[in-house]
């Protein structure tokens, strides 16, 4: 009788394990090195679940023009997104995101527990609202990489000092950091020529945006009265935005090295990778590569947030969430995969192997600041963040910012007043076209 | 005796069907055959013209495809026609257009005219010349891209070679005066190939009695050049100008890959702003509007072209 007993437990057994099929699931991200990370952090995964997991990576300059194309289509290749923040409006509102709700009660997952402009910026929509969409998955945030090795020359040092009348270190405000490119630009450094400062000009996505926000918000941009929403004039084109604007200007057209008319993430770490450049606007991602690298890595650079302006202290917003693709054939399965990523030590190794968790009880234990040269510049940035619109509509109003912007900083064609001013009838039109004016 | 596949073929049809197919006329089989081949130009060709027009009339977003579709007359039109960045990249495709075909007909033909004098080595040369042409667009964009850069490219090296201008005071694909012009001689150093094999066909096409009747009459090379080469092409000559002039209005893949379109909208063609609006701005009422204006340009134009091209054929 016992025998039966343990024949039929273990025929149950097997059934039950049978039952819980294992799933093919895609996961769709950017092209660059966070991605590879979570290859090999998803192993971990896929050996605790029987689950496979495939990934499609698009570089990023394609990122959004694929990925969209593949939501707006109702594609079924990919499970799980990990979309950009600006998605999230557009996603939220045409269905491609699977409201997540629900999930984090039921898993007892808590956006408490996360950076809480990770929340605001990755997860909620509308903005303000407790409404989730995605789990905040890689914290980024633009900041700053400076060649250390070159400011701690006593002969530049003193060279500075006497030009400028103070040391040269990191700068704690835009226009230090102007004085410190000047001083740089065109420099003979072991008989190389160097360049003052590589920043995001490029065009055709998002680059040039991404940059210049760095200089707009610091010097008093804001999308729209605070109090009235869409409420453009005054804010967008204020006196503070315009001369931010014509900081940008002044930075790209004093410091930066020739040909970097169309540049953005990838060309700004190969120059500063190969000694172009004494300074780096770039995405935080990119700290751990640079930390490694060869040539530049160790004590040789150093890292900073995006320095004050008159204005303020802030710095653009980047990074994602996760996201359940609502026209996914494996929706538990991809459920099953963000309760896994959310778990602390998943997280913990997450920051380990170069992604940057959001999760507060890794960012705020006491060891993390130590842990690596550039994670308290990284606590400081995620401090400061700021991000660009998120609505639907978001690509129009970034490839019309996109445009303007670079008409005037890269082209030099009008005036700082004229490009925002551009902008703002640019965005009031959007609006217009969206029934939200 | 053997029978013929056709023979088999026509036995084994039932007697009724063979009978009425016996009884179709010829006006009905030639349909029969053609059918399939109109059906397939209707489902790829005529039904998405038909399509984009009447998108062009709408407000419609592929990106909202729940969203209500508002019919808007042609308030797209309207604002295609007005809106100045339109007209300032229609500018910037007519200066890539014009200047392409005038150096690429230039140096094309007399390309040709030296390699049809058939020297020793010219099978060599032919090819050397034509393989810009056999590589992808994509290529020759990066490969340019190298080319152009002020630090190591090449090309400013032989810039400052030839005239001692520092070869990082000038960057070709950044700066607004010489970013057109980056773009007209990368499409040139490409195309030019293909206008030369045109041109070379033409040439070759002459017959020789014609220019030894000149010779007796004592007609100098000039005159000969003049009356007799230039006019028998003419007509290759305006064909390349034709496949050229199509080729490069619907340019895309070479500029984004030198410019992205800049620097500003500097080079930013009709086609990518185009594609911006249509996937990228998701506007794809006002795309439509903006493809049915090109459509009607393009058709037009080539349309006069096409019967000047006759009557220099037919002289």
């Amino acid at each position: 009788m016992r025998k039966i007993g343990i024949v039929v437990a273990i025929v149950f057994a097997s059934l039950a394990t049978s039952s819980a099929k294992s799933a093919d699931l895609t996961l769709c991200w950017a092209a660059w090195d966070p991605a590879n990370a979570l290859v090999e952090l998803s192993k971990d995964f896929e050996n605790e679940s029987g689950h496979n997991m495939s990934f499609e990576f698009v570089p990023w300059p394609n990122f959004a023009d694929r990925m969209l194309n593949e939501l707006n289509s109702g594609g079924k290749l990919c499970d799980l997104m990990i979309g950009d923040s600006q998605w999230i409006g557009g996603s939220a509102e045409a269905g491609h995101y699977v409201k997540l709700n629900d999930f984090f009660d039921a898993q007892g997952i808590s956006m408490d527990d996360f950076i809480p402009a990770t929340v605001a910026g990755y997860a909620e929509w509308p903005k303000g609202t407790p409404n989730y969409w995605a789990l905040p998955a890689f914290g980024d945030v633009v900041g700053w990489t400076y060649r250390k090795d070159w400011f701690e020359r006593p002969e530049l040092q003193s060279e500075y000092k006497d030009k400028y009348g103070r040391d040269l270190g990191v700068p704690m405000t835009l226009e230090e950091l102007k004085d410190i490119a000047e001083f740089f630009q065109g420099r003979d450094i072991d008989g190389k020529t160097v360049y003052g400062a590589a920043i995001y000009t490029e065009r055709g996505s998002e680059g040039i945006t991404m940059g210049v926000t760095n200089a707009l918000y610091n010097y008093g941009f804001e999308y729209g009265n605070p109090d009235s929403p869409y409420e453009l004039e005054g804010f967008v084109n204020s006196d503070g935005a315009v001369a931010g604007l014509e900081y940008y200007k002044a930075l790209y057209d004093c410091c930066t090295p020739p040909g970097s008319s169309d540049w953005y993430m990838s060309e700004s770490i190969d120059a500063f990778r190969s000694g172009l450049v004494a300074l780096q606007m770039n995405f935080a991602f990119i700290w751990p590569g640079v930390h490694a690298d060869a040539n530049v890595g160790g004590d040789r650079s150093g890292y900073f947030p995006n320095p004050a302006g008159p204005g303020g202290h802030f710095a653009q917003l980047g990074g994602q969430g996760i996201s359940v693709v609502s026209y996914s054939g494996e929706q538990d399965a991809a459920l099953e995969y963000i309760k896994w990523f959310a778990q602390p030590h998943i997280q913990k190794q997450w920051w380990e192997l170069g992604g940057y968790s959001a999760l507060r009880a890794v960012v705020e234990d006491p060891g993390f600041a130590t842990s690596q040269p550039y994670a308290q510049t990284f606590l400081d940035s995620m401090a400061i963040v700021k991000d660009f619109w998120a609505e639907p509509a978001y690509a129009s109003l970034l490839l019309a910012m996109q445009d303007r912007v670079h008409k005037f900083v890269v082209a030099g064609q009008g005036t700082a007043r004229e490009a925002l001013d551009g902008l703002v009838e640019d965005w009031i039109e959007v609006f217009e076209d969206e029934g939200k004016l | 005796m053997e029978i013929s596949p056709l023979e088999k073929a026509a036995v084994a049809t039932p007697k009724r069907f063979r009978r009425s197919i016996q009884r179709l006329s010829d006006r009905a089989v030639a349909w029969i055959f053609v059918g399939p081949t109109i059906l397939l130009l209707l489902a790829v060709n005529i039904f998405p013209l038909v399509w984009t027009i009447r998108l062009s009339f709408t407000n419609y977003r592929a990106n909202r495809p729940n969203a209500d579709v508002k019919f808007i007359g042609l308030r797209n039109y309207e604002r295609i026609l007005t809106d100045s960045d339109i007209w300032q990249t229609m500018q910037a495709t007519a200066h890539f257009l014009c200047w392409t075909i005038i150096l690429q007909v230039a140096i094309g033909f007399a390309l040709a005219w030296l390699i049809n004098r058939k020297f020793k080595g010219s099978g060599l040369w032919t090819t050397i010349i034509v393989l810009p042409m056999m590589l992808s667009p994509a290529v020759v964009g990066n490969f340019w891209t190298f080319l152009y850069q002020p630090q190591i490219g090449l090309f400013n090296y032989l810039i400052s070679f030839l005239s001692g201008v520092d070869p990082s005071s000038f960057t070709m694909i950044g700066e607004v005066n010489l970013a057109p012009w980056a773009i007209v001689i990368v499409d040139t150093w490409m195309w030019t190939p293909f206008v030369m094999l045109i041109c070379l066909a033409g040439l070759r096409s002459i017959p020789d009695y014609i220019y030894e009747a000149a010779e007796c009459d004592r007609a100098s090379k000039w005159r000969q050049f003049w009356t007799i080469t230039l006019p028998m092409v003419l007509p290759f000559l305006m064909l390349a100008v034709l496949f050229r002039g199509i080729e490069n209005f619907k340019m895309f893949d070479l500029v984004v890959l030198l410019t992205g379109g800049g620097p500003g909208s500097t080079t930013e063609l009709t086609s990518i702003n185009l594609k911006r609006e249509a996937f990228e701005k998701w506007r794809t009422g006002y795309a439509s509007a903006y493809a049915v204006i090109l459509f009607v340009t393009i058709f037009g134009l080539a349309s006069i072209y096409v019967k000047a091209l006759n009557k220099v054929k037919d002289r």
